[in-house]
């Protein structure tokens, strides 16, 4: 067993781990917090996708213990932040989920793509989400989603939703 | 599913990570844990000990001379994507970063576990070959040189033996006064083509047996075969294939 200590969502977590720990079962298991879901396990699908350091990591292959010190947000921890609003409230408007499995890891890819990429265009915005999987959508309503946040980031009113595929 | 259960060590120094290994026959070293961490979780691996050196800062370095580039091997595919790396190769080196798996996947993987890891379908191990690099590699025992086309000897499998490290790869720089990077097909990760201002041509690949290849051509002889960049990974697919006829490479 091994002591850790990271900061989630702004609060310092401390908890001791079996080395197998991945991350995404300490924030869900020790840390009790769910919103982080866990779909393949083995890094294909990305819902377990959330921020290291502010960048989007994939949890279920990142050891628990190779996380220990670091700063951890999960989708519990992105109210207040003037960019993940922007992106839930289009998120919502742009119906960019239905069952909402996905949309954990979806927020933290969106979140990249606004913040590093504030010029994509819907290609590159496919491109950036090709590693998370959304079987209820058909991604349209997400591209669509994270196209009108970065208008809105951009200046712009963002009033028009693109309904091009 | 989950890992086995396994010990864990975070040594401090590359000296360190080098004596643990060397002390435990079943220790398998885990960098940005982008391929041993699915082979963990899905048991096909099932070490008595991982050596974590993800933050080990020796592994981190990169050097910048006039004949060539000196990465660390626990410098990541975003570092390259980012141009954290620099660019003495015309993009190229971005570009394949790019092509790696997703951004969260490529905030923690790094080059010289893609390179342990020998995996067929990897893009770093075919692009480094066809670059001419060559690795440094290091145990308690000794430090040694590889070319790295002399790193792969199949399919998951290299000349590293398990209580040996990859501390650095070195990248010449092309002359640009003689050359420079074309492009680059990488669509199935197998066979990546660079062409040069010369009119040389690379491609290299593992073959079915498990063996690289290493193969050149002249630019004619690629475009006759309809050689151009295309944006789409069916084209590239397309393309890669048509490039590999060309050079008389049997498809793996």
């Amino acid at each position: 067993m091994r002591m850790i200590e990271i900061t989630l969502n702004g609060k310092t977590s401390r908890g001791t781990v079996e080395p197998r720990t991945s991350l995404a079962d300490f924030i869900r298991y020790d840390c009790r917090l769910t919103g982080t879901h866990l779909g393949c396990e083995h890094g294909v699908c990305g819902a377990c996708t959330l921020l290291v350091d502010g960048q989007p990591v994939r949890s279920c292959i990142m050891l628990a213990a190779t996380a220990d010190g670091a700063d951890v947000r999960t989708v519990e921890g992105y109210r207040g932040d003037p960019v993940m609003d922007i992106i839930r409230e289009c998120f919502g408007e742009c119906h960019a989920l239905q069952c909402g499995f996905c949309t954990p890891g979806m927020l933290a890819a969106a979140y990249d793509i606004v913040k590093r990429l504030p010029t994509a265009d819907r290609d590159r915005i496919r491109e950036e989400l090709s590693g998370n999987l959304c079987r209820c959508t058909g991604y349209l309503g997400i591209i669509n989603a994270i196209e009108l946040a970065l208008r809105r980031l951009a200046g712009g009113d963002g009033a028009q939703v693109s309904t091009r595929g | 599913m989950k890992s086995a259960a396994f010990q864990y060590e975070r040594p401090a120094s590359l000296e360190g990570a080098l004596q643990i290994l060397s002390e435990n026959e079943g220790a398998r070293p885990m960098a940005g844990n982008q391929s041993l961490g699915p082979m963990l979780n899905l048991r096909l691996a099932e070490p008595d000990l991982v050596v974590d050196i993800s933050r080990l800062p020796e592994l981190r370095r990169i050097e910048d001379s006039r004949e060539a580039i000196v990465v660390g091997a626990g410098v990541r595919h975003a570092d390259f994507e980012d141009g954290r790396v620099p660019d003495v190769l015309g993009g190229l080196l971005a570009r394949v970063a790019r092509g790696i798996a997703y951004r969260a996947v490529r905030n923690r993987g790094t080059i010289g576990g893609s390179l342990a890891h020998a995996d067929p379908a990897a893009d770093w191990p075919t692009i480094i070959i066809a670059l001419g690099a060559t690795l440094q590699v290091r145990s308690v025992r000794a430090e040694r040189v590889i070319p790295a086309s002399e790193l792969i000897t199949g399919a998951l499998t290299t000349s590293i033996s398990p209580d040996e490290l990859i501390e650095s790869i070195r990248i010449p720089r092309f002359d640009p006064a003689r050359a420079e990077v074309r492009a680059v097909l990488s669509g199935n990760g197998l066979s990546p083509v660079i062409m040069t201002a010369t009119g040389r041509a690379f491609s290299t690949g593992i073959n079915s047996n498990g063996a690289s290849v290493i193969k050149e051509a002249v630019r004619d002889d690629l475009e006759a075969h309809g050689f151009q960049e295309l944006p789409s990974y069916e084209s590239k697919l397309y393309q890669t294939s048509m490039v590999r006829a060309a050079l008389g490479i049997a498809n793996a």
